[in-house]
């Protein structure tokens, strides 16, 4: 036996496949990224006996054509690792479907395990299955299995194991196609056999047919002319004869041998009636109350994530002030070095920043978990595609947009279950324009500046809808042009509705919250180094400081006995003096070149440099106007900071509009 | 079955079989072909959808997505798919 085999996980989307894999290697998973495509790439480890297993989790295909990344990247590995065993995980309530794709990867030659999931459920259904019987239609083992329970693992596990002890290469079980069909298939099948590169990766039955289906992938590989021209020449044969395309035929003829091998072996005992999903659906998908319940149902989850969510992220917040206060300690007070500015301000300050939204995603994800896992996510997609539809996107891609609303870095991350990529690049381009929670500090800060009382409210609702309005007429401009194209049309399988379980969803909440964590964290962490060091270099040169240090002596030395005083004095010295080392330092000279530009939005340097602090994190904005503005550390509620603004930046209607900015 | 279905939506054809999108609520037809590209026709296929298979309409509200009942599995479709695939 090998060192280690490699196991690869395929199966349909909610066949039960993630949580298989879940069960079989536990924690022991990692997760990342296929080179070149969004599609995730799962990998974990588990031991059976004294076998050393690496399990791979492929992305959930309903077959192994060439029309989306995932089956693309799900085929390359099957062809290109070459694992020891493909398990294909099969929905057993749903049989005929899901063997759709075991046909496709028995044609492929690998030693194949079938594990029918759900068991319970089909036998529920009263489905009786001769396992023997349909084990010899499709050459592999078949292992019952009840995933979410974790039944059936150690059966799963000892029939991979003696699949690849009985190591020899699985006859080939062929699909008769029938007459017209496999006297084509031979004779490309010759062509192929004479290309020898070709032929020595992919088994030659396997390429004619996929010729004939007119495999995208494939025909990309195939130099040959002579090839291409076979294939033509068959196609045109098939669709005289049959009266229809190859394509059509094949996956007929596929499905022919599911249904005759089902027709055997399986029995069906009670009729399928309306079962407690549909009722269930009566109600959710109901024309009148979809809506409602949808909306409904968002509101709760955000409630979840910011009023949970609160508490942590205080807490977080002040054990970062508390760290930057600590490792501050081991410097003597006072001091100057860079190495305490560069640790606490830059790094801590940094990644602070970022963690401190970790229990705010963390909530986010677990409630998308739970409405995925549920399977209420795929009625939501449905109810909301057709007004989706109208701005020329996806129902799937309301959710992003929805998330945004409380953050724009998982909304960016949850783009990935739109397969097209221009409909997903739209999603993701104009997801940002959705106000996002790190907003809000902005917006209390400058909206009770400029606007009195009564119009507040309703303007921070106004902001809401500019930023949804943007959204639209974003969405509707890029696709009709820069990404003009077909939407992807509108297919999508509902599952039955099922009862999450609290480990699966748990992982599955760690997973998305670790990437985040991980990606985020490495790029604002780096960000923030680097805008530490634009809003601190370069430093004041020493006369400048000179000339603070002297302020601060003078107030030392009046004969004021009032401390109250003294300090508030020394305060002001030490304001005035960070803006003018902003004033002077990269950020503040970048601040002074924009001007220009920002001018004609009424902007000046000052909320240019504030600007760029912004770009890490939006809340750094508020910090950097306050420092900018000699107000010292400011937060939105400062009414000073206000006060400022007001005088700076005279809205038209106010009566000192007359002024000129300072 | 009634014309739930915009004739200016689906190309207007007068056919003597029908696009999926026309059938209504609760009815019960059988697949004869899709008027699309191969791509479409590939997915459709894995789904279970290629002629000759039964369909259940569980639900058509005339003009946006429908849910239909394919191979004992739910499948929802948009509404210019369903006036692609012509059944009877």
């Amino acid at each position: 036996m090998k060192e280690e085999l490699a196991v690869a996980l395929a199966g349909n989307p909610n066949a039960g496949k993630s949580t298989i894999f879940n069960s079989l290697t536990g924690t022991r998973q990692h997760v990342g990224n296929y080179p070149g495509v969004t599609v995730e790439r799962k990998e974990g480890h588990c031991r059976h006996g004294n076998v050393a297993m690496k399990v791979i989790d492929l992305p959930g295909t309903y077959s192994l054509t060439a029309y989306s990344a995932e089956e693309v990247v799900a085929r390359d590995v099957i062809i290109e690792d070459r694992p020891d065993v493909v398990v294909d995980i099969i929905d057993a309530s749903n049989l005929e479907r899901n063997l759709y794709l075991a046909v496709q990867i028995m044609e492929l030659g690998v030693p194949l395990v079938l594990a029918f999931n759900m068991s319970d459920m089909a036998r529920a259904s009263g489905y009786q299955f001769d396992l023997e019987k349909l084990s010899r239609f499709f050459g592999a083992p078949i292992v019952e299995t009840v995933g979410y329970r974790g039944k059936g693992m150690d059966e799963l596990l000892s029939a991979i194991t003696a699949t690849v002890e009985a190591g020899k290469k699985p006859e080939q079980v062929h699909i008769d196609y029938g007459r017209e069909l496999e006297e084509e298939i031979s004779a490309i099948k010759a062509l192929v056999r004479e290309e020898g590169a070709l032929a020595r990766k992919y088994d030659p039955r396997w390429l004619a047919i996929k010729l004939l289906e007119k495999d995208k992938d494939i025909f990309s590989k195939i130099k040959s002319d002579a090839i291409m021209a076979q294939v033509k020449k068959s196609s045109s044969r098939i669709e005289k004869i049959l009266g229809e395309p190859p394509e059509t035929a094949i996956a007929g003829a596929r499905y022919g041998f599911i249904s005759g091998a089902c027709q055997e072996a399986v029995r069906s005992t009670i009729e399928m009636r309306h079962t407690l999903s549909d009722k269930i659906d009566a109600v959710v998908t109901n024309r009148i109350l979809a809506l409602p319940i949808f909306l409904a149902l968002m509101y709760l989850v955000f409630q979840l994530t910011f009023t949970l969510g609160g508490p942590p992220m205080d807490w977080m917040d002040g054990f970062f002030g508390w760290l930057g206060g600590a490792v501050g300690g081991l410097w003597p007070a006072g001091s100057d070095s860079v190495l305490k500015s560069l640790i606490v301000d830059g790094i801590i300050g940094g990644v602070g920043g970022v963690t401190v939204f970790l229990p705010n995603i963390l909530l986010l994800f677990l409630a998308i978990a739970v409405l995925e896992a549920s399977g209420y996510m795929a009625r939501a997609a449905f109810i909301m595609d057709r007004i989706m539809h109208s701005i020329g996107l996806h129902g799937k891609s309301f959710i992003p947009m929805l998330i945004g609303f409380g953050c724009s870095v998982p909304a960016i991350m949850a783009t990935r279950t739109i397969e097209n990529r221009r409909d997903r690049l739209t999603t993701m381009l104009v997801t940002p324009l959705m106000s996002c929670g790190a907003r809000l500090p902005i917006y209390m800060l400058i909206i009770p500046a400029f606007f009195p009382k009564t119009w507040q409210a309703p303007m921070l609702g106004l902001i809401y809808m500019i930023g949804i309005a943007l959204a639209v007429l974003s969405a509707k401009f890029l696709r009709s042009t820069l990404l003009k194209g077909e939407s992807v049309p509108f297919v999508m399988e509902l599952p039955p509705y099922r009862m999450p379980t609290l480990k699966g969803v748990l992982l599955h909440m760690w997973e998305r919250g670790w990437l985040y964590l991980k990606k985020v964290g490495t790029v604002i962490l780096g960000i923030s180094i680097l805008l530490w060091a634009m809003t601190n270099y370069p430093g004041l040169p020493d006369n400048e400081k000179a000339h603070f240090d002297k302020e601060r002596n003078i107030i030392v030395q009046t004969r004021s006995e009032d401390d109250g005083e003294k300090a508030a004095g020394l305060a002001a010295i030490d304001n005035e003096e960070s803006e003018a080392a902003l004033r002077h330092s990269m950020a503040g000279r970048i601040g002074h070149a924009l001007e220009p530009l920002l001018k004609p939005m009424g902007f000046d340097w000052k909320i240019g440099t504030a600007l760029i602090g912004a770009f890490a994190a939006k809340e750094v904005f508020v910090a950097q106007l306050g420092i900018v503005y000699s107000v010292g550390k400011a937060k939105e509620g400062s009414q000073s900071l206000r006060d400022k603004l007001q005088k700076n930046y005279p809205p038209p209607w106010s009566p000192s509009a007359s002024c000129s900015s300072a | 079955m009634s014309r739930l279905c915009d004739p200016r939506r689906c190309g207007g054809k007068e056919k003597r079989n029908m696009s999926l999108a026309m059938v209504d609520s609760g009815s019960r037809v059988w697949l004869l072909g899709v008027e699309a590209g191969s791509e479409l026709q590939s997915r459709l296929a894995a789904m279970g959808l290629i002629p000759g298979i039964a369909i259940d309409v569980v639900s058509n509200t005339g003009n946006g997505p429908l849910v239909i009942m394919v191979r004992n599995s739910r499948v929802v479709l948009g509404h210019g798919m369903a006036c692609k695939i012509i059944v009877r």
